[in-house]
């Protein structure tokens, strides 16, 4: 135990005294925030470059007034102009409507000479098929008015779930539910993408520094492998809060000095970017749907298993990291192929989330909250269905024990492979041998 | 009591018996030689005894009792061949911290580091890193590293090479010192003339197998081959005599084979008898470096893989 605290240690304090974690730390926030003020900034100055004037050519007489009614710059005109003209008389681009009518399902058609945008075409579709709405229900002497405040009225209805026990009713939420289940899924998949390779190349350390000899002439395989994922492990947690620390600094920050609106439009831009962004925002709209039905749930406990799940998930899979790291020698380019195979069973975690939430008492989610690649995963997705009604204690101390032994089985593993691969130097070892080192 | 006992070890791998059979004992306060050529199963050898490989077959026993890689970690300090520390770490700190995963405490590892690293003039050293010495520097922090937490048995995998004369005399009394403190020393090397200086005891092996065992004196009686020199005042005229054959001459020297039956006072009487002046006569041993590669020759240069049914 002494030996494995002396080893977590070292590793620890030698990565967080780096430079390069000290730059890393409080850098990437900081980038984070310059890309945020690129997107800002971009998204700002194309909205002002609105939509050029447009022609719309109406033969159904259905559009009668000279602009739509936002004001922006779409001109009806009756016949005065033709693709022949449009251009010279300062439009970019003319609309045609079909011989509309309820019934008409034909197409509209938009000419121009440069292509049209896939923006500016959908502005265009968009306040066309707005506009013809609201004229077609006028038309039929219905209060446009009245028709916006229904379709309000009918946006906020929602159903809270009760579940009912023996003391009483408690609520249940499956958007909480949904949401602390792929938060856990994310973080840990985040982390691991980011910490993963540091654990494995940390594994590896020994062996390019050929001081593995010495070490495993000290201590065990298994505390060496131990206190390397626990030390390394603890960098990766110690520099990921640090970092939600600081974005949630900086934005907190920017809900002070940057007008509301402003904040929408990042909002917006930021949903557009590809990859992990837009999951990591997917996950940031799934807590903020949590936030709604915070008081119906039982926090500390959900806290408290969440923190559970995610530093047992997370070290569960950087032991897997470890194994992978203790298989190879020298050469780091042979295990990153291997990453990616590690890393699946926490989509595939998500995957059955989704459907244990949907049936958080089935075969499915209960089974799976007790395989320890699915657990950190399904079983947070149950746990707000409430303890002990959907989740019995059993389940829970089970899948919890079950998850650390795997944890503890993947490390031991990983400290059997390493002290085999340590010496091998190139030579082939049967498989009977390995058994037989295996049982050692 | 001995502090090592090696019995019958094996140690079998897929394509090579590494090491086949060996038994030897080391006692306390002796410098123990382990010699042979490349490949001859030496590092397989050491590494079964600290621990780091298990023996297929066999019994180690470190101070009368079976070797415990657990328990007995603490009383071997093993410097291997390949050398290594932690580059990017302070060298002090390195230190320490591998004295205390030897099982010391920290203070006391801290103290042992501080009188190392002045008796052996490294104070200047202590905030360097590891990637910042030269080889010959290294070798000596790695020494230190592996006597550091005082263990009764030490195991140095040729600690002299890449070492100048200076650092290598250095180490070489240190070594010294070790044994007189009643530490055992392991030495594994191919480096005969440094056998001869240090050791009390040698072992040879050879493709696996032990080929020689015993006292560096005992081997080089073994292997004499009866032979003297001796330098006359003048040129000898041609000399034969029923005691001995002439193998070479070269001057007033003279280097003899004594015939089995007869002595070297045989060979005395003779020149005597002659009237010779003698000036000086002493019997040739054969150097270590002859032995051993008379053992070794006409075995292949390389160890041939061999396909085992094991």
């Amino acid at each position: 135990m002494k030996k494995t605290w002396l080893i977590v240690r070292r590793e620890y304090l030698t990565r967080v005294r780096k430079k390069t974690f000290l730059l890393s730390t409080f850098l990437t926030p900081l980038f984070f925030a310059l890309m945020l003020g690129i997107i800002v900034a971009i998204s700002l100055s194309t909205k002002n470059d609105d939509l050029e004037s447009i022609a719309v050519v109406d033969d159904s007489g259905l559009f009668t007034a000279d602009r739509d009614s936002s004001h922006s710059m779409i001109f009806v005109t009756n016949g005065k102009t033709d693709t022949s003209d449009f251009e010279k008389k300062g439009y970019k681009a003319i609309v045609y409507s079909p011989r509309t009518g309820p019934n008409s399902t034909d197409r509209w058609k938009i000419f121009s000479r440069k292509t049209v945008g896939l923006m500016e075409n959908q502005q265009v579709h968009d306040k066309i098929r707005n506009e013809w709405e609201k004229k077609q229900l006028t038309k039929m002497g219905v209060n446009i008015y009245s028709v916006d405040s229904i379709k309000n009225a009918a946006g906020k209805i929602g159903i809270d779930p009760i579940v009912l026990q023996d003391g009483g009713e408690k609520s249940g939420n499956s958007g909480i539910a949904y949401g602390v289940g792929y938060g856990a899924g994310f973080l840990i998949y985040i982390t691991l993408f980011i910490y993963g390779s540091m654990v494995m190349r940390g594994v590896m350390e020994e062996k390019t520094n050929r001081i593995a000899e010495v070490i495993i002439s000290s201590v065990k395989p298994f505390q060496l492998m131990m206190g390397k994922i626990l030390g390394i492990g603890a960098v990766g947690l110690t520099q990921f809060f640090l970092w939600v620390i600081l974005v949630g600094l900086f934005f907190s920050l920017m809900n002070v000095f940057l007008p509301p609106g402003m904040l929408e439009q990042v909002n917006g831009a930021t949903s557009q970017m590809p990859g992990n962004n837009a999951e990591a925002s997917e996950a940031l709209a799934g807590l903020a749907a949590v936030q709604v039905g915070v008081s119906s749930v039982d926090w500390l406990t959900i806290i408290a298993c969440f923190t559970f799940y995610f530093i047992f998930g997370y070290l569960f899979y950087a032991s897997l990291f470890a194994a992978v790291g203790s298989t190879v020698n020298e050469d780091p380019q042979d295990a990153q192929s291997l990453m990616l195979p590690i890393t699946m069973p926490i989509v595939l975690a998500i995957v059955i989330m989704v459907s244990a939430i949907m049936k958080p008492e089935g075969n499915l989610a209960v089974i799976s909250s007790m395989i320890p690649f699915f657990s950190p995963v399904v079983m947070m997705a149950r746990i707000p269905f409430g303890i002990p009604g959907t989740v019995p204690y059993w389940q829970l101390g089970l899948s919890m024990i079950i998850l650390v032994l795997g944890f503890l089985f993947n490390t031991w593993l990983s400290a059997k492979i390493y002290r085999t691969g340590i010496l091998l130097y190139g030579k082939k070892v049967t498989w009977r041998e390995m058994g037989k080192w295996l049982m050692k | 009591m001995h502090i090592l006992e090696v019995d019958h070890i094996k140690k079998y791998y897929a394509t090579q018996k590494a090491v086949d059979d060996v038994s030897f004992t080391v006692a306390p306060g002796s410098i123990f030689g382990l010699l042979g050529p490349n490949g001859a199963g030496k590092t397989t050898l050491i590494r079964m005894i600290t621990g780091i490989l298990y023996p297929d077959e066999g019994n180690i026993r470190l101070q009368g009792r079976v070797f415990n890689a657990m328990r007995d970690m603490m009383h071997v300090g093993y410097m291997p061949e390949e050398r290594g520390l932690y580059k990017k770490m302070k060298i002090g700190e390195q230190a320490i911290y591998l004295a205390q995963l030897k099982g010391m405490s920290r203070s006391d590892a801290a103290e042992k580091v501080k009188a190392w690293f002045v008796k052996m003039d490294m104070q200047t050293w202590w905030n360097k890193k590891v990637e910042d010495l030269s080889k010959g520097m290294g070798q000596k922090l790695q020494f230190v590293i592996t006597v550091l937490h005082e263990p009764s048995l030490i195991i140095l995998d040729e600690p002299f090479s890449g070492l100048d004369p200076v650092n290598s005399n250095l180490i070489k009394e240190e070594i010294y010192q070790l044994a007189r403190k009643g530490k055992s020393i392991i030495f594994s090397t191919h480096r005969m003339e440094q056998v001869e200086e240090i050791c009390d005891q040698i072992i040879l092996m050879n493709k696996g197998t032990k080929i020689l065992d015993g006292s560096v004196s005992e081997v080089k009686q073994q292997f004499k081959e009866n032979l003297f020199s001796i330098t006359l005042a003048e040129p000898p005229e041609e000399s034969t005599h029923d005691s001995f054959s002439v193998i070479s001459t070269s001057g007033t020297n003279l280097v003899v084979k004594i015939i089995d039956g007869y002595g070297p006072n045989d060979v005395l009487h003779y020149f005597l008898d002659k009237q010779s002046t003698i000036l000086s006569f002493f019997e040739i041993m054969p150097s270590l470096n002859d032995i051993f590669i008379k053992l070794v020759e006409g075995t292949p240069l390389a160890r041939q893989f061999e396909k085992l049914s094991a």
